[in-house]
């Protein structure tokens, strides 16, 4: 019962009231002597089920009924199981088969929660107690006794006398976890320089420009006034492992602009194809993929954080969190009219990272 | 009282016929059949193939735009200050803005917007075949490549790539900058998405036929219809635009039945 802490006593609310830690050391309490009393619990009250015998039943009843339910709930959850198998060609039995488990495990823990909660409320005991919080210290034997333990240890064990032993265990538990380094170390890049890696991408002098996903190369003449295309380094999609990793850096963006809307420095002016720009689709604040193109106004929009870059501007960041314009891939024309790139990004595609320069 | 039941109904139906609105209960029926029939009749007069190319489409064009366009386009489409020249954009780009009631603008803001269509379908096509007759542009689109049956999963993809940053992966839409939107794409017509597609209206880029091939249009309209008649696999999509109307949701119904929950567990039985 709840007061096991009274020497089996039980306290009304008066009793309480007596019982306030008067006698409390000073040093770790203030003991207010005008302190408001206690005022107790409210009177007891008696409930429904407690009174009358028929809505006793009718509580009881209610509580073995959403105990049965709940026993519904489960089999129904097997049963559903089975009737509703997931089709592996029809997406739409997932739905069902989601559904019709879920109502009935909901069932069966909902029903089993209530049912639970229900008969507590108005079945079982509605007595109230208290239990009085009882000093946490312990007692001064209790306290000499437990410090004569570990000496008596020390002294049986010889811990602190033969320290070569205390030292050399030492020792040991910390070279424990060392391998653990070791071998979490191998999942990184291996051979490579992470460094290096996120400095250069697929882009070199002469790859083409090819659409996303097919990997067909681009013309200059198919990109169009207030076209955009998704580009890929020509040859990625052959790549035998790591056409994620690569795509992820050298993914990029070619829009065509009125040439007498950009605004290009001096010296990347041949960084463009009469008025084809090429961008780092990689935004500079955490690296979502920006390419949310406003043909019109030439704002590129990142959907995550909303940095704005101005594509007129070389991409100079107007609005949001992003510190540093998109890197430009500067862009030229073959002899057969497929575009190319003049080289690889001048600068480290992405957010920063410690040793970028 | 059931001895009553006879009279009383022959005599509501009396004082029925006799009663002051029916003569114009009478009349309005009277005026529906014949607004009715004129209907029938004038639409199926009016239904006949507008023929694109013909001078007289072109002249009907040309007076309409006149008529509603020029304020802003210009007597030759040649654009103003108010609105750009449309020399060069199709029949496409005309179908599109009028056919979706985004043209003739309500008032100049941050992007048209649908709204009921102006127009019928034929003062369209002849609008669009007038534009289309001051410079070559995209065409209508039409045939096999809108029936909605092409390749889903390549649609998907090719729509995941070029497409889902801004109308959200289910074609929900999504926000812009400066109060621009891309709107959401369900219940869109397979035509309008096409020339939405090759003309790129508004803020949208183009993606022309080098870039989306035309059966690869296809198969991105293939894909929007699969979203409009297939319902979410996950349940209740609540308007597919991710953790905004989830998370609502959750906060309000999740925490809201905790608090229930708890304040009834709290709460003394009665």
């Amino acid at each position: 019962m709840a007061n096991d802490d009274n020497g089996g006593k039980d306290l009304t609310a008066a009793d309480a009231h007596g019982a306030r830690p008067s006698e409390a050391s000073a040093g770790t309490a203030v003991v207010t002597r005008d302190a408001i009393g206690n005022p107790g619990f409210p009177p007891h009250r008696a409930r429904m089920t407690d009174s009358d015998p028929t809505a006793e039943r009718k509580a009881e009843r209610s509580v073995y009924t959403l105990f049965y339910l709940s026993v519904v709930g489960s089999v129904w959850a097997i049963a559903a199981y089975i009737i509703f198998p997931i089709d592996a060609a029809d997406p739409g039995s997932v739905r069902l088969n989601n559904l019709f488990i879920g109502l009935g495990l909901s069932l069966a823990l909902l029903a089993l929660g209530i049912g639970a909660v229900h008969w507590g409320k108005a079945l079982m005991s509605d007595h109230e107690g208290i239990d009085i919080r009882h000093p946490v210290r312990g007692t001064e034997e209790t306290r000499a006794r437990a410090v004569e333990i570990f000496q008596e240890a020390d002294q049986e064990s010889g811990f602190g006398r033969r320290t070569l032993i205390r030292n050399s265990l030492i020792g040991a538990l910390i070279a424990f976890p060392l391998p653990a380094v070791v071998l979490f170390r191998g999942l990184g890049p291996q051979d490579e320089d992470p460094v290096a890696l996120l400095e250069h991408t697929m882009w070199k002098k002469g790859t083409r420009l090819a659409i996303d996903p097919s990997g067909r190369p681009i013309k200059a003449s198919d990109v169009t006034l207030g076209s955009a295309f998704h580009v890929i380094p020509e040859g990625l999609q052959d790549l035998e492992h790591g056409k994620l990793e690569e795509k992820a850096k050298a993914a990029v963006l070619l829009m065509r602009l009125d040439p007498a809307d950009l605004i290009e420095a001096p010296d990347r002016k041949g960084w463009s194809y009469d008025g084809i720009v090429a961008y780092s689709k990689i935004c500079t604040h955490v690296g979502c993929p920006v390419a949310l193109y406003e043909q019109q106004t030439h704002h590129l929009l990142c959907p995550c954080h909303q940095s704005q870059f101005d594509v007129t501007n070389h991409c100079e960041v107007i609005f949001g969190p992003a510190k540093r314009p998109l890197p430009q891939l500067p862009i030229a024309v073959d002899s057969e009219g497929y575009l190319i790139a003049q080289s690889d990004f001048t600068e480290p595609v992405g957010p920063s990272y410690w040793e970028r320069h | 009282m059931p001895e009553n039941r006879t009279p009383t109904a022959a005599r509501g139906r009396k004082a029925g016929r006799r009663h002051p609105l029916a003569s114009i209960a009478l009349i309005a029926i009277g005026l529906l059949f014949t607004g009715g029939a004129y209907a029938a009749f004038s639409t199926s007069t009016a239904s006949a193939e507008t023929d694109m190319a013909s001078q007289q489409t072109i002249e009907e064009g040309k007076k309409l735009f006149a008529a509603n366009c020029a304020t802003c386009h210009g007597m030759g489409a040649e654009g103003s200050e108010d609105g750009p020249s449309l020399i060069g954009v199709g029949a496409a780009s005309v179908d599109f803005q009028v056919g979706t009631g985004r043209m003739p603008l309500q008032m100049q803001g941050p992007q048209a917007e649908q709204k009921p269509v102006q127009f019928t379908d034929e003062q369209t096509a002849a609008l669009a075949a007038w534009v289309a007759s001051l410079a070559p542009g995209p065409a209508i689109p039409e045939g096999e490549l809108l029936d909605g049956e092409g390749d889903t999963a390549n649609g998907a993809e090719l729509f995941r790539i070029n497409c889902a940053m801004c109308h959200n992966v289910a074609g929900a839409g999504g926000a812009l900058t400066e109060g621009k939107f891309a709107p959401s794409l369900s219940g869109v017509s397979a035509k309008h998405i096409y020339e939405a597609m090759v003309t790129g209206p508004q803020n949208m880029p183009v993606f022309n036929d080098m870039n989306i091939k035309p059966e690869d249009k296809r198969d991105v309209i293939t894909y929007l219809k699969y979203l409009d008649n297939n319902p979410s696999p996950g349940g209740i999509d609540l308007g597919s635009i991710g953790p905004v109307s989830e998370g609502l949701f959750l906060w309000i119904f999740g925490l809201g039945s905790i608090v229930a929950l708890t304040v009834w567990i709290t709460a003394k039985s009665n």
